[in-house]
Protein backbone atom coordinates (compact mmCIF):
# COMPACT_ATOMS: atom_id res chain seq x y z
CA UNK A 1 0.00 0.00 0.00
CA UNK A 2 1.45 3.44 -0.78
CA UNK A 3 2.20 5.49 2.17
CA UNK A 4 3.13 8.85 3.12
CA UNK A 5 6.91 9.46 5.18
CA UNK A 6 4.78 9.74 8.43
CA UNK A 7 2.91 6.80 7.75
CA UNK A 8 6.15 4.54 7.13
CA UNK A 9 7.73 5.87 10.10
CA UNK A 10 4.89 5.15 11.90
CA UNK A 11 4.50 1.51 10.41
CA UNK A 12 8.27 0.79 11.20
CA UNK A 13 7.90 1.71 14.77
CA UNK A 14 4.81 -0.16 15.62
CA UNK A 15 5.82 -3.51 13.64
CA UNK A 16 3.17 -3.51 10.79
CA UNK A 17 3.49 -3.43 7.38
CA UNK A 18 1.43 -0.64 6.72
CA UNK A 19 -0.93 1.63 8.67
CA UNK A 20 -3.57 3.82 7.66
CA UNK A 21 -5.08 7.50 8.52
CA UNK A 22 -7.01 6.85 11.69
CA UNK A 23 -5.56 3.98 13.44
CA UNK A 24 -4.55 3.36 16.73
CA UNK A 25 -0.65 2.41 16.79
CA UNK A 26 1.66 1.35 19.79
CA UNK A 27 4.88 2.82 18.66
CA UNK A 28 8.34 2.32 20.14
CA UNK A 29 9.85 5.73 20.58
CA UNK A 30 13.29 6.44 19.43
CA UNK A 31 14.06 9.82 21.74
CA UNK A 32 11.65 11.58 24.67
CA UNK A 33 12.35 14.47 26.67
CA UNK A 34 11.11 17.42 29.10
CA UNK A 35 12.01 20.50 30.11
CA UNK A 36 11.83 22.37 33.62
CA UNK A 37 8.27 23.33 33.06
CA UNK A 38 6.48 19.84 31.75
CA UNK A 39 9.64 17.62 33.29
CA UNK A 40 8.21 18.07 37.03
CA UNK A 41 4.91 16.66 36.36
CA UNK A 42 6.41 14.21 33.99
CA UNK A 43 8.63 12.72 37.02
CA UNK A 44 5.22 12.64 39.50
CA UNK A 45 3.94 10.48 36.52
CA UNK A 46 6.91 8.53 36.28
CA UNK A 47 6.72 7.46 39.94
CA UNK A 48 3.21 7.08 40.63
CA UNK A 49 2.94 4.55 37.18
CA UNK A 50 5.34 2.57 39.28
CA UNK A 51 8.71 3.42 37.42
CA UNK A 52 11.72 2.52 38.90
CA UNK A 53 14.28 3.24 35.89
CA UNK A 54 13.74 4.97 32.91
CA UNK A 55 13.37 2.50 30.15
CA UNK A 56 16.75 3.65 28.24
CA UNK A 57 18.63 6.16 29.79
CA UNK A 58 20.05 7.07 26.61
CA UNK A 59 17.08 7.92 25.27
CA UNK A 60 16.06 10.28 27.87
CA UNK A 61 16.54 14.31 27.83
CA UNK A 62 15.76 16.41 30.58
CA UNK A 63 16.46 20.25 29.40
CA UNK A 64 15.90 23.25 32.01
CA UNK A 65 15.63 25.97 29.39
CA UNK A 66 12.58 27.93 29.97
CA UNK A 67 13.21 29.57 33.37
CA UNK A 68 16.56 28.79 33.55
CA UNK A 69 18.82 30.32 34.92
CA UNK A 70 16.52 30.41 37.90
CA UNK A 71 14.09 33.26 37.14
CA UNK A 72 12.60 33.37 40.77
CA UNK A 73 12.71 30.67 43.83
CA UNK A 74 9.69 28.50 42.43
CA UNK A 75 11.47 28.19 39.76
CA UNK A 76 14.37 26.94 41.16
CA UNK A 77 12.49 24.39 42.90
CA UNK A 78 11.06 23.07 39.12
CA UNK A 79 14.72 23.19 38.30
CA UNK A 80 16.02 21.21 41.22
CA UNK A 81 13.69 18.58 41.05
CA UNK A 82 14.67 17.52 37.31
CA UNK A 83 18.34 17.88 37.97
CA UNK A 84 17.87 15.37 41.24
CA UNK A 85 15.56 13.08 39.02
CA UNK A 86 18.19 13.59 36.40
CA UNK A 87 21.46 12.39 39.01
CA UNK A 88 19.35 9.36 40.57
CA UNK A 89 18.45 8.09 37.12
CA UNK A 90 22.26 8.73 35.90
CA UNK A 91 21.01 10.82 32.79
CA UNK A 92 23.42 11.44 30.29
CA UNK A 93 21.74 14.01 28.88
CA UNK A 94 20.59 16.60 31.45
CA UNK A 95 21.53 19.76 30.35
CA UNK A 96 23.32 22.13 33.25
CA UNK A 97 22.74 26.17 32.77
CA UNK A 98 25.86 26.61 30.74
CA UNK A 99 25.69 23.55 28.60
CA UNK A 100 21.56 24.50 28.41
CA UNK A 101 20.09 25.45 24.92
CA UNK A 102 16.30 25.64 24.01
CA UNK A 103 15.85 21.88 23.65
CA UNK A 104 14.47 22.01 19.96
CA UNK A 105 17.90 23.75 19.22
CA UNK A 106 19.75 22.10 21.23
CA UNK A 107 18.55 18.03 20.31
CA UNK A 108 19.27 18.14 16.86
CA UNK A 109 22.49 20.15 17.39
CA UNK A 110 23.62 17.63 19.99
CA UNK A 111 22.87 14.60 17.23
CA UNK A 112 20.28 13.26 19.95
CA UNK A 113 17.31 13.21 17.31
CA UNK A 114 17.12 11.81 14.51
CA UNK A 115 15.89 11.28 10.47
CA UNK A 116 13.30 8.67 10.76
CA UNK A 117 12.78 8.45 14.76
CA UNK A 118 9.77 8.53 16.81
CA UNK A 119 9.93 11.64 19.44
CA UNK A 120 7.61 12.56 21.36
CA UNK A 121 8.02 16.09 23.89
CA UNK A 122 6.42 17.43 26.51
CA UNK A 123 6.26 20.19 24.54
CA UNK A 124 4.55 21.58 21.88
CA UNK A 125 7.04 22.34 19.62
CA UNK A 126 8.54 19.10 19.41
CA UNK A 127 7.62 19.05 15.62
CA UNK A 128 10.46 20.59 15.17
CA UNK A 129 12.51 17.39 13.91
CA UNK A 130 10.04 16.56 11.52
CA UNK A 131 12.81 19.31 9.30
CA UNK A 132 15.04 15.95 10.08
CA UNK A 133 12.52 13.63 8.41
CA UNK A 134 11.55 12.09 11.64
CA UNK A 135 7.78 11.23 12.86
CA UNK A 136 7.99 14.22 16.19
CA UNK A 137 5.51 15.54 18.15
CA UNK A 138 4.54 17.47 21.36
CA UNK A 139 2.87 15.57 24.05
CA UNK A 140 1.84 16.34 27.60
CA UNK A 141 3.63 15.71 30.90
CA UNK A 142 1.32 12.23 31.53
CA UNK A 143 2.10 10.78 28.35
CA UNK A 144 5.77 11.79 28.66
CA UNK A 145 5.97 10.45 32.11
CA UNK A 146 4.58 7.35 31.30
CA UNK A 147 6.32 6.84 28.14
CA UNK A 148 9.54 7.35 30.24
CA UNK A 149 8.72 3.76 32.06
CA UNK A 150 8.12 2.05 28.79
CA UNK A 151 9.72 3.89 26.32
CA UNK A 152 6.37 3.22 23.99
CA UNK A 153 3.18 5.17 23.60
CA UNK A 154 -0.29 5.59 20.73
CA UNK A 155 -0.55 7.20 18.13
CA UNK A 156 -3.39 7.82 15.94
CA UNK A 157 -1.96 8.15 12.69
CA UNK A 158 -2.89 11.53 11.28
CA UNK A 159 -3.85 12.28 7.94
CA UNK A 160 -1.66 13.75 5.71
CA UNK A 161 -1.37 17.35 3.95
CA UNK A 162 1.04 18.28 1.09
CA UNK A 163 2.30 22.00 1.12
CA UNK A 164 4.53 22.62 -2.18
CA UNK A 165 6.46 25.50 -2.50
CA UNK A 166 8.14 26.55 -5.95
CA UNK A 167 9.56 29.44 -7.50
CA UNK A 168 12.13 32.00 -6.37
CA UNK A 169 12.36 33.31 -3.06
CA UNK A 170 13.33 37.13 -2.92
CA UNK A 171 16.06 38.40 -0.83
CA UNK A 172 14.69 38.83 2.97
CA UNK A 173 12.49 36.28 2.57
CA UNK A 174 12.51 32.76 4.52
CA UNK A 175 11.54 29.96 6.29
CA UNK A 176 9.68 31.97 8.69
CA UNK A 177 8.11 33.98 5.78
CA UNK A 178 6.90 30.52 4.35
CA UNK A 179 5.28 29.03 6.76
CA UNK A 180 3.96 32.40 8.01
CA UNK A 181 2.38 32.27 4.59
CA UNK A 182 0.81 28.78 5.03
CA UNK A 183 -0.47 29.51 8.57
CA UNK A 184 -2.15 32.66 7.74
CA UNK A 185 -3.84 30.82 4.49
CA UNK A 186 -5.42 27.54 6.33
CA UNK A 187 -5.74 29.24 9.80
CA UNK A 188 -4.55 28.26 13.34
CA UNK A 189 -6.81 24.95 13.05
CA UNK A 190 -6.14 24.35 9.21
CA UNK A 191 -4.10 21.06 9.95
CA UNK A 192 -5.69 20.08 13.25
CA UNK A 193 -4.15 16.84 13.95
CA UNK A 194 -2.50 16.18 10.38
CA UNK A 195 0.43 15.70 9.44
CA UNK A 196 2.01 18.77 7.71
CA UNK A 197 4.35 17.76 4.46
CA UNK A 198 6.34 20.05 3.17
CA UNK A 199 7.71 19.90 -0.57
CA UNK A 200 8.98 21.26 -3.76
CA UNK A 201 11.96 22.74 -5.30
CA UNK A 202 11.91 25.49 -2.59
CA UNK A 203 11.85 23.00 0.90
CA UNK A 204 14.45 21.25 -1.40
CA UNK A 205 17.03 23.85 -1.78
CA UNK A 206 16.21 25.22 1.76
CA UNK A 207 19.27 25.06 4.36
CA UNK A 208 18.03 23.02 7.56
CA UNK A 209 18.00 25.95 10.07
CA UNK A 210 14.63 27.14 7.79
CA UNK A 211 13.86 23.96 7.77
CA UNK A 212 13.83 23.70 11.55
CA UNK A 213 11.62 27.25 11.51
CA UNK A 214 8.82 25.93 8.93
CA UNK A 215 8.35 22.69 11.06
CA UNK A 216 8.36 23.95 14.35
CA UNK A 217 5.19 26.04 13.61
CA UNK A 218 3.44 23.66 12.23
CA UNK A 219 2.23 23.69 15.55
CA UNK A 220 0.52 26.77 15.10
CA UNK A 221 -1.32 25.74 12.40
CA UNK A 222 -3.07 22.87 14.36
CA UNK A 223 -0.99 20.11 13.13
CA UNK A 224 0.14 16.57 14.78
CA UNK A 225 3.75 17.19 13.17
CA UNK A 226 5.59 18.80 10.13
CA UNK A 227 7.70 16.73 8.17
CA UNK A 228 10.60 17.12 5.15
CA UNK A 229 12.08 14.49 3.49
CA UNK A 230 15.15 13.89 4.31
CA UNK A 231 18.15 14.63 1.44
CA UNK A 232 21.85 15.70 1.24
CA UNK A 233 21.08 18.39 2.68
CA UNK A 234 20.01 16.45 5.95
CA UNK A 235 22.49 13.81 5.46
CA UNK A 236 24.88 16.20 5.60
CA UNK A 237 23.72 18.04 8.75
CA UNK A 238 23.22 14.96 10.76
CA UNK A 239 26.07 12.68 9.70
CA UNK A 240 29.19 14.40 12.36
CA UNK A 241 26.37 14.64 14.98
CA UNK A 242 24.67 11.15 15.04
CA UNK A 243 25.07 9.23 18.29
CA UNK A 244 23.35 6.19 16.84
CA UNK A 245 22.05 4.66 13.66
CA UNK A 246 19.40 6.55 11.46
CA UNK A 247 16.82 6.18 8.21
CA UNK A 248 15.89 7.96 5.61
CA UNK A 249 12.05 7.54 4.66
CA UNK A 250 10.08 9.27 2.01
CA UNK A 251 6.54 9.72 0.64
CA UNK A 252 5.20 6.81 -2.03
CA UNK A 253 4.37 9.00 -5.30
CA UNK A 254 0.94 7.75 -5.12
CA UNK A 255 0.62 8.29 -1.39
CA UNK A 256 -2.75 9.77 -0.20
CA UNK A 257 -2.96 13.32 0.95
CA UNK A 258 -6.41 15.07 2.38
CA UNK A 259 -5.36 18.15 0.59
CA UNK A 260 -2.25 19.56 -1.38
CA UNK A 261 -1.42 23.08 -1.75
CA UNK A 262 0.92 24.30 -4.49
CA UNK A 263 2.37 27.75 -4.26
CA UNK A 264 4.79 29.34 -6.14
CA UNK A 265 6.63 32.16 -3.76
CA UNK A 266 8.40 34.31 -6.03
CA UNK A 267 5.72 37.80 -5.73
CA UNK A 268 6.22 36.79 -1.78
CA UNK A 269 7.43 39.47 0.75
CA UNK A 270 8.71 39.34 4.12
CA UNK A 271 5.37 38.51 6.43
CA UNK A 272 4.01 39.25 9.76
CA UNK A 273 1.68 37.70 12.07
CA UNK A 274 -0.39 40.90 13.68
CA UNK A 275 -1.92 40.33 17.73
CA UNK A 276 -3.35 38.20 18.35
CA UNK A 277 -2.63 34.84 16.34
CA UNK A 278 -0.12 33.55 14.19
CA UNK A 279 -2.47 33.31 11.52
CA UNK A 280 -3.44 36.92 11.51
CA UNK A 281 -0.51 37.21 8.30
CA UNK A 282 0.22 40.27 6.57
CA UNK A 283 3.02 41.24 4.41
CA UNK A 284 5.55 43.49 5.56
CA UNK A 285 4.74 46.28 3.36
CA UNK A 286 1.25 46.70 3.99
CA UNK A 287 2.19 47.21 8.33
CA UNK A 288 2.42 50.89 8.06
CA UNK A 289 3.94 53.30 11.09
CA UNK A 290 3.35 50.26 13.84
CA UNK A 291 6.16 51.94 16.80
CA UNK A 292 7.53 48.98 18.85
CA UNK A 293 9.05 49.22 22.06
CA UNK A 294 10.95 46.05 21.70
CA UNK A 295 12.34 43.18 19.15
CA UNK A 296 13.18 39.96 20.16
CA UNK A 297 15.88 37.47 18.12
CA UNK A 298 15.72 34.28 19.17
CA UNK A 299 13.89 31.12 20.23
CA UNK A 300 13.30 27.37 19.02
CA UNK A 301 11.94 29.01 15.57
CA UNK A 302 14.83 31.49 14.97
CA UNK A 303 17.75 31.03 17.34
CA UNK A 304 20.50 29.25 15.35
CA UNK A 305 23.30 30.52 13.75
CA UNK A 306 22.07 30.85 10.03
CA UNK A 307 19.20 33.60 12.15
CA UNK A 308 21.93 35.65 14.30
CA UNK A 309 23.80 35.68 10.94
CA UNK A 310 20.89 37.53 9.23
CA UNK A 311 20.12 39.70 12.05
CA UNK A 312 24.05 40.62 12.08
CA UNK A 313 23.90 41.75 8.35
CA UNK A 314 21.42 43.87 9.25
CA UNK A 315 22.54 45.33 12.42
CA UNK A 316 26.19 46.02 11.65
CA UNK A 317 27.15 49.57 11.80
CA UNK A 318 23.79 50.13 12.99
CA UNK A 319 22.22 51.16 16.21
CA UNK A 320 18.79 49.70 17.90
CA UNK A 321 16.62 53.10 17.45
CA UNK A 322 16.61 55.33 20.95
CA UNK A 323 13.16 54.07 21.54
CA UNK A 324 12.93 50.18 21.09
CA UNK A 325 15.16 47.37 23.15
CA UNK A 326 16.84 44.84 21.21
CA UNK A 327 17.18 41.72 23.10
CA UNK A 328 19.24 38.60 21.14
CA UNK A 329 19.30 35.19 22.79
CA UNK A 330 21.44 32.53 20.66
CA UNK A 331 19.18 29.17 20.80
CA UNK A 332 22.31 27.13 22.19
CA UNK A 333 25.94 27.36 23.81
CA UNK A 334 27.66 26.44 20.14
CA UNK A 335 25.56 29.05 18.33
CA UNK A 336 26.56 31.24 21.19
CA UNK A 337 29.92 29.96 20.61
CA UNK A 338 30.09 30.39 16.86
CA UNK A 339 28.27 33.76 17.08
CA UNK A 340 31.53 34.67 18.95
CA UNK A 341 33.80 33.01 16.64
CA UNK A 342 32.50 35.08 13.59
CA UNK A 343 32.19 38.51 15.28
CA UNK A 344 28.39 38.72 15.71
CA UNK A 345 27.97 39.28 19.06
CA UNK A 346 30.56 42.24 18.77
CA UNK A 347 28.08 43.76 16.22
CA UNK A 348 24.96 43.56 18.90
CA UNK A 349 26.53 45.00 21.36
CA UNK A 350 28.11 48.00 19.08
CA UNK A 351 24.46 48.06 17.92
CA UNK A 352 23.53 47.92 21.56
CA UNK A 353 21.60 44.96 21.62
CA UNK A 354 21.23 42.91 24.84
CA UNK A 355 22.75 39.29 24.35
CA UNK A 356 21.29 36.76 26.95
CA UNK A 357 22.60 33.31 28.12
CA UNK A 358 20.48 30.69 25.68
CA UNK A 359 17.04 30.69 27.47
CA UNK A 360 12.99 30.72 26.12
CA UNK A 361 13.53 33.82 28.47
CA UNK A 362 10.84 36.36 26.73
CA UNK A 363 9.34 34.09 24.28
CA UNK A 364 6.74 32.91 26.60
CA UNK A 365 6.64 35.84 28.89
CA UNK A 366 8.83 34.11 31.33
CA UNK A 367 11.89 36.70 31.90
CA UNK A 368 14.25 38.39 30.35
CA UNK A 369 11.98 41.22 28.44
CA UNK A 370 8.37 41.18 29.45
CA UNK A 371 6.38 44.04 28.48
CA UNK A 372 4.00 45.63 30.46
CA UNK A 373 0.37 47.18 29.56
CA UNK A 374 0.49 48.76 26.23
CA UNK A 375 3.53 47.31 24.97
CA UNK A 376 4.35 46.26 21.52
CA UNK A 377 7.07 43.98 20.76
CA UNK A 378 8.18 42.36 17.12
CA UNK A 379 9.47 38.97 17.74
CA UNK A 380 10.81 35.52 16.08
CA UNK A 381 9.59 33.29 18.12
CA UNK A 382 6.02 31.57 17.20
CA UNK A 383 2.98 32.52 19.48
CA UNK A 384 1.67 36.09 19.67
CA UNK A 385 -1.27 35.07 22.25
CA UNK A 386 -2.86 37.63 24.12
CA UNK A 387 -0.43 37.95 27.39
CA UNK A 388 1.87 35.81 26.06
CA UNK A 389 5.40 38.11 26.18
CA UNK A 390 3.89 39.30 29.05
CA UNK A 391 0.93 41.99 30.09
CA UNK A 392 -2.18 41.32 28.62
CA UNK A 393 -2.66 44.58 27.07
CA UNK A 394 0.69 44.05 25.59
CA UNK A 395 0.89 42.70 21.84
CA UNK A 396 3.89 40.60 19.79
CA UNK A 397 3.97 41.35 16.33
CA UNK A 398 5.73 37.65 14.57
CA UNK A 399 8.65 37.70 12.05
CA UNK A 400 11.68 36.89 10.73
CA UNK A 401 15.27 37.72 11.91
CA UNK A 402 15.70 40.07 8.99
CA UNK A 403 12.69 42.02 9.89
CA UNK A 404 12.71 41.86 13.16
CA UNK A 405 16.41 43.21 12.88
CA UNK A 406 15.18 45.70 10.96
CA UNK A 407 12.86 47.08 12.99
CA UNK A 408 14.76 47.34 15.92
CA UNK A 409 16.84 49.78 13.94
CA UNK A 410 13.71 51.78 12.50
CA UNK A 411 12.24 51.15 15.77
CA UNK A 412 8.75 50.45 13.75
CA UNK A 413 7.95 47.36 11.92
CA UNK A 414 9.95 47.42 9.06
CA UNK A 415 11.31 46.41 5.56
CA UNK A 416 15.18 45.06 5.64
CA UNK A 417 15.76 47.08 2.69
CA UNK A 418 14.00 50.46 4.40
CA UNK A 419 17.04 50.33 6.59
CA UNK A 420 20.19 48.70 4.58
CA UNK B 1 -22.72 9.19 34.40
CA UNK B 2 -24.29 12.11 34.59
CA UNK B 3 -23.25 16.04 35.18
CA UNK B 4 -25.87 18.71 35.56
CA UNK B 5 -24.00 22.46 35.77
CA UNK B 6 -24.52 25.97 34.42
CA UNK B 7 -22.41 26.80 31.04
CA UNK B 8 -19.51 29.16 31.06
CA UNK B 9 -19.36 30.38 27.33
CA UNK B 10 -16.16 31.21 25.43
CA UNK B 11 -15.33 31.21 21.57
CA UNK B 12 -13.11 29.50 19.05
CA UNK B 13 -9.47 28.96 19.53
CA UNK B 14 -9.13 29.04 23.33
CA UNK B 15 -5.32 28.81 23.72
CA UNK B 16 -3.97 27.58 27.15
CA UNK B 17 -1.62 31.11 27.23
CA UNK B 18 -5.27 32.58 27.83
CA UNK B 19 -6.45 28.88 30.39
CA UNK B 20 -3.15 29.10 32.20
CA UNK B 21 -0.92 31.85 31.57
CA UNK B 22 2.93 30.59 31.31
CA UNK B 23 3.42 33.58 34.29
CA UNK B 24 2.32 30.72 37.01
CA UNK B 25 3.90 27.96 35.28
CA UNK B 26 7.06 28.21 37.57
CA UNK B 27 4.88 26.15 39.86
CA UNK B 28 3.07 22.48 39.58
CA UNK B 29 0.54 23.51 42.10
CA UNK B 30 -2.61 22.63 41.31
CA UNK B 31 -4.37 24.39 43.57
CA UNK B 32 -2.44 27.65 42.55
CA UNK B 33 -3.08 26.96 39.31
CA UNK B 34 -6.52 26.86 39.36
CA UNK B 35 -6.88 30.11 40.91
CA UNK B 36 -5.96 31.41 37.61
CA UNK B 37 -7.93 29.63 35.09
CA UNK B 38 -8.90 31.61 32.60
CA UNK B 39 -7.63 34.37 33.96
CA UNK B 40 -6.76 36.05 30.89
CA UNK B 41 -9.94 35.86 29.14
CA UNK B 42 -12.29 36.48 32.77
CA UNK B 43 -9.98 37.51 35.54
CA UNK B 44 -13.01 36.10 38.07
CA UNK B 45 -13.66 33.21 36.00
CA UNK B 46 -11.81 31.11 39.11
CA UNK B 47 -14.13 32.88 41.55
CA UNK B 48 -17.19 33.04 40.13
CA UNK B 49 -17.85 29.26 38.86
CA UNK B 50 -19.55 26.68 41.19
CA UNK B 51 -18.25 23.16 41.61
CA UNK B 52 -20.03 21.13 38.67
CA UNK B 53 -20.31 24.23 36.08
CA UNK B 54 -19.40 23.31 32.81
CA UNK B 55 -17.76 25.72 29.94
CA UNK B 56 -18.83 25.44 26.64
CA UNK B 57 -16.90 26.66 23.30
CA UNK B 58 -16.11 27.11 19.58
CA UNK B 59 -13.24 24.71 17.77
CA UNK B 60 -9.99 24.02 18.50
CA UNK B 61 -10.53 24.80 22.19
CA UNK B 62 -6.98 24.14 23.82
CA UNK B 63 -4.73 25.28 20.78
CA UNK B 64 -1.03 26.45 21.88
CA UNK B 65 1.65 24.81 24.34
CA UNK B 66 1.46 20.86 25.52
CA UNK B 67 1.30 22.43 29.32
CA UNK B 68 -0.78 20.04 30.94
CA UNK B 69 -1.59 22.47 34.02
CA UNK B 70 -4.26 23.80 31.31
CA UNK B 71 -6.58 20.96 31.80
CA UNK B 72 -5.45 20.33 35.43
CA UNK B 73 -6.29 24.15 36.11
CA UNK B 74 -9.63 23.46 34.63
CA UNK B 75 -10.65 20.17 36.34
CA UNK B 76 -9.15 21.42 39.69
CA UNK B 77 -10.89 24.63 39.35
CA UNK B 78 -14.33 22.76 39.63
CA UNK B 79 -15.31 22.45 36.14
CA UNK B 80 -16.74 18.89 35.06
CA UNK B 81 -16.71 19.15 31.85
CA UNK B 82 -15.74 21.23 29.04
CA UNK B 83 -18.16 20.68 25.37
CA UNK B 84 -16.52 22.15 21.93
CA UNK B 85 -16.55 22.56 18.90
CA UNK B 86 -13.41 20.56 18.39
CA UNK B 87 -10.11 20.60 20.64
CA UNK B 88 -6.64 20.86 19.72
CA UNK B 89 -4.84 17.71 20.13
CA UNK B 90 -2.28 17.88 22.55
CA UNK B 91 -5.36 19.42 24.74
CA UNK B 92 -7.28 16.46 23.67
CA UNK B 93 -4.66 14.18 24.98
CA UNK B 94 -3.64 15.73 27.73
CA UNK B 95 -7.32 15.60 29.41
CA UNK B 96 -8.37 11.75 29.15
CA UNK B 97 -4.89 11.34 31.02
CA UNK B 98 -5.47 13.52 33.21
CA UNK B 99 -9.11 12.63 33.65
CA UNK B 100 -10.89 16.05 32.75
CA UNK B 101 -14.15 14.42 30.51
CA UNK B 102 -14.49 16.60 26.87
CA UNK B 103 -17.07 16.22 24.48
CA UNK B 104 -17.01 17.02 21.08
CA UNK B 105 -20.92 18.87 20.08
CA UNK B 106 -20.77 20.45 16.44
CA UNK B 107 -23.18 23.23 17.77
CA UNK B 108 -21.09 23.62 20.90
CA UNK B 109 -20.64 26.96 19.75
CA UNK B 110 -23.63 28.55 18.18
CA UNK B 111 -26.44 26.89 20.24
CA UNK B 112 -25.66 26.63 24.15
CA UNK B 113 -25.90 30.08 25.78
CA UNK B 114 -23.93 31.40 28.59
CA UNK B 115 -26.01 30.39 31.66
CA UNK B 116 -27.53 27.81 30.73
CA UNK B 117 -28.88 24.79 32.99
CA UNK B 118 -27.55 21.65 30.98
CA UNK B 119 -27.94 18.12 31.80
CA UNK B 120 -25.16 15.72 30.12
CA UNK B 121 -25.10 11.89 30.13
CA UNK B 122 -21.26 11.40 29.64
CA UNK B 123 -21.31 8.00 28.33
CA UNK B 124 -24.10 8.53 25.49
CA UNK B 125 -22.85 11.71 24.62
CA UNK B 126 -26.77 12.79 25.25
CA UNK B 127 -26.95 16.77 26.39
CA UNK B 128 -29.79 18.33 27.56
CA UNK B 129 -30.44 22.00 27.34
CA UNK B 130 -33.01 22.60 30.49
CA UNK B 131 -32.52 26.65 30.07
CA UNK B 132 -34.23 26.24 26.20
CA UNK B 133 -35.24 22.58 26.38
CA UNK B 134 -33.20 21.57 23.31
CA UNK B 135 -31.28 18.13 23.09
CA UNK B 136 -28.15 17.30 21.30
CA UNK B 137 -26.26 14.68 20.66
CA UNK B 138 -22.11 14.60 20.98
CA UNK B 139 -19.98 12.73 19.31
CA UNK B 140 -19.17 9.18 20.84
CA UNK B 141 -16.16 8.65 23.08
CA UNK B 142 -13.39 6.55 21.13
CA UNK B 143 -12.92 3.14 22.45
CA UNK B 144 -9.82 3.74 23.56
CA UNK B 145 -10.43 6.49 25.45
CA UNK B 146 -12.94 5.07 27.21
CA UNK B 147 -10.74 2.61 28.34
CA UNK B 148 -8.46 5.35 29.60
CA UNK B 149 -10.96 7.25 31.58
CA UNK B 150 -12.54 3.93 32.72
CA UNK B 151 -8.55 3.20 33.78
CA UNK B 152 -9.13 6.57 35.83
CA UNK B 153 -6.68 7.60 33.35
CA UNK B 154 -3.15 7.30 31.95
CA UNK B 155 -1.24 6.77 34.84
CA UNK B 156 -3.23 3.70 36.34
CA UNK B 157 -3.96 2.17 32.99
CA UNK B 158 0.22 2.00 32.68
CA UNK B 159 0.75 1.01 35.94
CA UNK B 160 -1.31 -2.15 35.55
CA UNK B 161 1.16 -2.92 32.06
CA UNK B 162 4.23 -1.51 33.31
CA UNK B 163 4.47 -4.97 35.53
CA UNK B 164 4.24 -6.76 31.80
CA UNK B 165 5.81 -4.41 29.75
CA UNK B 166 9.64 -4.18 28.42
CA UNK B 167 10.82 -2.76 25.12
CA UNK B 168 10.41 -4.87 21.86
S1 LIG C 1 11.54 29.16 22.73
FE1 LIG C 1 9.39 29.58 23.16
S2 LIG C 1 8.20 28.21 21.89
FE2 LIG C 1 10.33 27.46 21.92
S3 LIG C 1 10.38 25.93 23.55
FE3 LIG C 1 10.95 27.88 24.45
S4 LIG C 1 9.03 28.77 25.21
FE4 LIG C 1 8.49 27.14 23.81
Amino acid sequence: MPMTIAEKILAAHSGRDDVKPGELVEADLDFVFANDITGPMAIRVFNKAGGKMVFDPQRVALIPDHFVPNKDIPSAIQAKEIREFARQQKLPHYFEVGRMGIEHVLLPEQGLVLPGDVIIGADSHTCTYGALGAFSTGVGSTDLGAAMVTGTTWFRVPESMRFIFSGKLNRWVSGKDLILYTIGRIGVDGARYRAMEFCGPVIEGMQMSDRFTICNMAIEAGAKVGIIAPDAITESYVKNRARRPYRFFSSDPDARYEATYDWDITQMEPQVACPHSPANVHKVSELKDIAIDQAVIGSCTNGRIEDLRVAAKILRGRKVSSTTRCIILPGSPDVYRQALAEGLLQIFIDAEAAVSTPTCGPCLGGYMGVLAAGERAVSTTNRNFIGRMGHVKSEVYLASPAVAAASAVAGRIAHPDEVL
Amino acid sequence: MTIRGKIWKFGNDVDTDVIIPARYLNTSDVKELASHCMEDADPEFARKIARGDIIAAGSNFGCGSSREHAPIAIKEAGISLVIAESFARIFYRNAFNIGLPILELPQAGGAIAQGDDVEVDIETGSITDHTTGLQYQANPIPPFMRELLTAGGLVPYVASRAARTTRR
